[in-house]
């Protein structure tokens, strides 16, 4: 039983909640046990809401019982990332420096989770700040990926990939500065999307590089993806960059998944050289199931997006550097005070707290992002970043006049070890190098498994781009691909991973 | 705390005598918006610390700000009356610096892209001289929160054993205004500066965007000057004194610049570039935080907030909004009511302007409505420490009484002291100037009978100074006059007691 309900899709069991065939007790209670017995080993959250998320779905099954009109994911269990503010619950974002901060307010994501009745599990763990691809940067460890535990599970949200891949949740949340939702989704053969810029509130998202960040949903199957998408979205006027427009068709689209007549187009600059052998060759079947059901496939480039990794590394450690200046020691999370100074300054405190709170890749980033914002080097560095990151835009544009979507492989290998490209930033920085051009153009892009790759048996992420506010392109060519896919697999992917309970028993931390 | 040592100065006759100042105002004016420039938190002076704060002006992490509509509106409304050019599209800047008492360590402002630049104000002094101020910019941004250290002798940072913050004032939004340097005022620069920030004060009131008050910190003025050897015409090194809240501090804090730059220059030394504080009780500034070009906010668009761009159609709609200004106002009103000069000078400087007008307007003729303004209720006022305006508002008091008292007189129900005994009875809450009349028995006596009657007995009983009315001596009939009025106890018309006198005598 238990089996059966943390391997179902959350769309499964919205229909069963609602027809009273089960409760959401019961489907919670089965994901918390799950947790007990899994998380031990991958390590999905960095704090478990047992009894938040059972008394929410109490009062679901209650209020079911008694009548009332739910929304459909009504007592669908849901993980959270940690950069989302939860109030009464922790959000530390990965980080030292909000280690024991309890948030006041709900991020506004949230407030839509529970206002539609989803309860809560807990938070999940990602790199710090949101600043890496693997979660090797959490400062409490890093998370595993299910189909290899000694694998990452994708960065920054590996917590929301792996709690997914690991069934500890049917849902969870992301958030993508440069292919935080993609990425993670790739390597575990789960389901992300990164909304168009401004089509998800940031209003209570710890910002990484505002510019850029966005929140979005995670899940293992495409329509599942869609239902949360639609919860998540909408105007929002706490966050000056919202869309004041009505949330694309995204759940229709999903559910029709019709790419009949539609033009796809390969990215020339995001395929080939650089990939993965048996990326490359789950990304070609894939696109010629894309043809098999009715679209037509043409060739754009984009010059540009070579620049793409440099343009992005300078944007968001400059945003970064000012938005993590608020981390100072004086009203909220870590406070260290320096050691050998008597009666220290404020400013003493803000540094030592800074030093001992933040991270490496924190402080790296911080440390480029203040110096290209200097006086004498903004114009060359980030002046020069803005230009390229609307040349980009522009590129985008142009050819989504030639193509209803893009589309290119989500990363350009499959997961690597833990451990691997720690002591290498640049090789860590290059995996992000197809999601980074969506976040510089503020498009929106999915990832969703093709394969698994011949050489090493890994999952493999298949992309899709649209153009703004066209979001439910993603979902119906991700939709027919997927269930052409399914047919041809004959069982989702994540039935062939390595049953983790076996697992767990060996490795229990 | 150890007083850092008194700068040496230069008589101010010498300083300008070998320098020429060149000075550069900086206003902070904190707009009365119910709400704050980026949050919906409410904007009460002087409420519980801490109690008006929320995620937003707390810099809580995730939290984001929106702009007040109203706080752009001020901000426009300003700049249309300081003649300035309002921007077609202008965007927030972040400008980042570590401070305990700003929230997000970064202060959203306006960098390269104000609301409001290139404008002026015209200045008129005391002679009626009349100076031009070239204003640079007027941009948005948000105010601090409020640092109080405790433990030190002056509530200074130095010296305190701790500080405690209060954040209520975080996020209010805030107009810098900024003049480019103004050159050529010589002698006068103290005099003009305070000038300036009057006429920007009374402006800013009359709009209705703040209440400016510079000593509650709703208008804050920082004072940049630098001098230059006469005949040159290259800027020296300037200083910045922080927080003159008051017009006549902003007056000797840039006479005692001028006097302490000339003393450093005179010596030989060089100007330090770097922020000084004004000390009120002594007059005097001490060094600051040194600064110097590689101090380096590290300005960058606010990625949090979209580009404001006010329609053509909305600036006009606000240009359309502006009041007459402050000056032209005056000028237009002193003809109008045809006070002196030094009338008006003193009917401007007590605040009655507005009562006055509003009394015109209710039907008082100008010199009754100066005349009942400025009189007992000017003194009780002084005596309580308060301005005529808000006193008479505490009391209840209203320009439609003036009108009410000054008919009772017109229509010869009351002479003049008969009407300051009613006023009297009006401020001390007795009612309106009828009621207090009837109340008090006050009337001038229209019986001629009993005037009459009067009349005979005081002629009878001066017989001597009859007889000189008589014989021709009419001045004499003043004594008699005064005696009537005694008999009469008061309620009488001085005016006809003279003519019966004269009547029966001549």
């Amino acid at each position: 039983m238990t089996n059966e309900i943390i391997t179902s899709s959350a769309a499964d069991l919205a229909a069963r909640l609602a027809a009273g065939e089960i409760s959401s007790v019961e489907v919670t209670q089965a994901h918390l046990d799950r947790t007990s017995a899994v998380d031990g080993a991958v390590h999905s959250y960095l704090h478990v809401d047992f009894d938040g998320a059972l008394a929410t779905a109490r009062e679901i099954d209650t209020r079911r019982a008694a009548g009332e009109q739910l929304h459909p994911l009504a007592g669908v269990p849901i993980a959270v990332k940690d950069v989302m503010t939860t109030k009464g619950l922790p959000t530390t974002c990965g980080s030292r420096i909000l280690q024991g901060w309890i948030p006041p307010y709900d991020s506004t994501v949230v407030a839509h989770l529970k206002a539609a009745g989803m309860p809560i599990l807990g938070k999940t763990n990602m790199d710090e700040f949101a600043m890496g691809s693997s979660t090797e940067h959490s400062a409490y460890g890093p998370s595993h990926n299910p189909w290899d535990l000694e694998r990452i599970p994708g960065g920054s949200g590996g917590g929301s990939s792996s709690v997914l891949a690991s069934f500890q949740a049917p849902l969870a949340t992301g958030t993508d500065t440069g292919g935080s939702i993609r990425q993670p989704a790739a390597v575990t053969g789960t389901v992300g999307t990164k909304p168009t810029y401004g089509g998800v509130s940031r209003y209570g998202l710890v910002a990484l590089a505002s510019s850029l960040d966005q929140a979005g949903p995670c899940a293992r199957t495409v329509l599942d993806t869609a239902m949360l998408h639609e919860v998540m979205a909408g105007y929002d006027p706490m966050d000056s960059t919202s869309i004041d427009e009505p949330v694309p068709a995204i759940v229709e689209a999903a559910r029709r998944a019709d790419v009949t007549g539609l033009r796809i187009g390969i990215v020339k600059e995001l395929t080939g050289e650089g990939f993965q052998a048996g990326v490359q060759q789950r990304f070609d079947e894939s696109v010629q199931h894309l043809v098999d059901a009715g679209a037509e496939i043409v060739e754009v480039s984009c010059p540009s997006f070579t620049y793409a990794l440099a343009t992005y590394y300078l944007i968001l450690p400059s945003e970064a550097s000012s938005n993590l200046a608020k981390f100072d020691a004086m009203r909220y999370g870590l406070r260290v005070p320096p050691e050998d100074i008597d009666d220290p300054s404020a400013e003493q405190v803000m540094a030592a707290t800074r030093d001992a709170g933040f991270g490496d890749e924190v402080k790296r980033r911080i440390i480029l992002g203040t110096y290209a914002l200097s006086s004498g080097y903004y114009d060359a560095y980030y002046g020069s970043a803005q230009k390229v990151r609307r040349l980009i835009s522009d590129e985008f544009t142009a050819a989504f006049e030639k193509a209803n979507v893009l589309v290119s492989p989500t990363a350009p290998t499959t997961a690597f070890k833990l451990g691997d490209k720690l002591d290498d930033p640049m090789a860590m920085y290059l995996n992000d190098i197809a999601t980074i051009p969506a976040n510089l153009a503020g498009i929106p892009g999915m990832s969703l498994p093709s394969g698994l790759a011949p050489e090493d048996g890994l999952p493999v992420g298949f992309q899709i781009l649209a153009p703004a506010m066209q979001d439910q392109r993603l979902y119906a060519v991700g939709a027919a691909l997927e269930a052409r896919l399914l047919h041809a697999w004959g069982a989702p992917l994540l039935a062939s991973a390595p049953d983790l309970t076996a697992v767990a028993k060996g490795t229990s931390r | 705390m150890t007083q850092a040592t008194t700068d040496a100065t230069l008589s101010y006759d010498e300083a300008l005598a070998a320098y020429d100042p060149v000075m550069g105002l900086e206003v902070h004016v904190e707009l009365g918006t119910k709400t704050k420039m980026f949050c919906g938190c409410a904007t009460t002076f002087g409420a519980e610390p801490n109690s008006q704060v929320c995620p937003v002006c707390l810099g809580l992490p995730g939290a984001l700000p929106v702009v007040n509509e109203k706080g752009v509106e001020g901000a426009i409304r300003i700049g249309l009356a300081l003649n300035c050019e309002i921007a077609q599209w202008c965007r927030f800047a972040r400008k980042n610096y570590f401070y305990p008492d700003m929230p997000k360590n970064f202060q959203t402002s306006q960098y390269d892209e104000p609301i409001s630049y290139d404008g002026w104000l015209d200045v008129e002094l005391e002679d009626g001289t009349v100076y031009r101020v070239e204003i640079e910019r007027a941009h948005m941004e948000e105010d601090t929160g409020k640092s109080l250290h405790v433990g030190g002798s002056t509530g200074r940072i130095h010296g305190a054993t701790h500080s405690l913050v209060d954040y209520n004032r975080a996020g209010i939004p805030l107009i810098e205004i900024v003049t480019k340097p103004m050159v050529g005022a010589g002698e006068r620069a103290p005099e003009i500066a305070r000038a300036y920030v009057a006429t920007l004060r009374d402006l800013i009131k009359a709009l209705g965007v703040s209440d400016v008050k510079m000593e509650q910190g709703s208008m804050r003025c920082d004072v940049n000057l630098s001098l230059m050897p006469k005949g040159s015409n290259t800027f020296g090194t300037r200083s910045e004194t922080k927080n003159v809240n008051s017009l006549r501090s902003v007056e000797r804090a840039v006479r005692y610049e001028i006097q302490r730059h000339a003393a450093v220059l005179q010596s030989g030394g060089a100007v330090t570039q770097e922020t000084r504080h004004w000390h009120e009780d002594t007059g005097i500034t001490t060094a600051g935080r040194e600064k110097s070009d590689a101090e380096d906010y590290r300005y960058f668009p606010e990625p949090d907030l979209v580009p404001i761009a006010p329609s053509r159609e909305s600036v006009e709609a606000l240009r359309a909004t502006l009041p007459e200004p402050p000056a032209a106002r005056r000028k237009r009103l002193q003809s109008a009511w045809g006070y002196s000069d030094l009338e008006m000078r003193d009917v401007v400087n007590a605040g009655l302007v507005e009562l006055i007008d509003e009394t015109v307007t209710a039907g008082a003729s100008p010199a009754g409505a100066r005349k009942w303004w400025s009189g007992e209720i000017a003194r009780r006022a002084n005596g309580e420490g308060t301005d005529v305006p808000s006193y008479a508002a505490q009391l209840g008091v209203t320009p439609a009484h003036v009108v009410e008292l000054e008919s009772l007189v017109t229509a010869g129900r009351l002479n003049d002291s008969m009407a300051r005994q009613v006023w009297e009875g009006v401020l001390g809450g007795e009612g309106a100037p009828t009621a207090v009349a009837d109340a008090r028995g006050l009337e001038l006596v229209q019986d001629t009978g009993a005037l009459d009657a009067a009349v005979e007995q005081v002629i009878a009983a001066n017989a001597d100074v009859a007889q000189k009315v008589r014989d021709g001596k009419v001045q004499a009939a003043g004594a008699l006059i005064g005696q009537v009025m005694k008999e009469m106890k008061g309620q009488a018309d001085a005016a006809a007691v003279r003519e019966l006198i004269l009547a029966k005598l001549t």
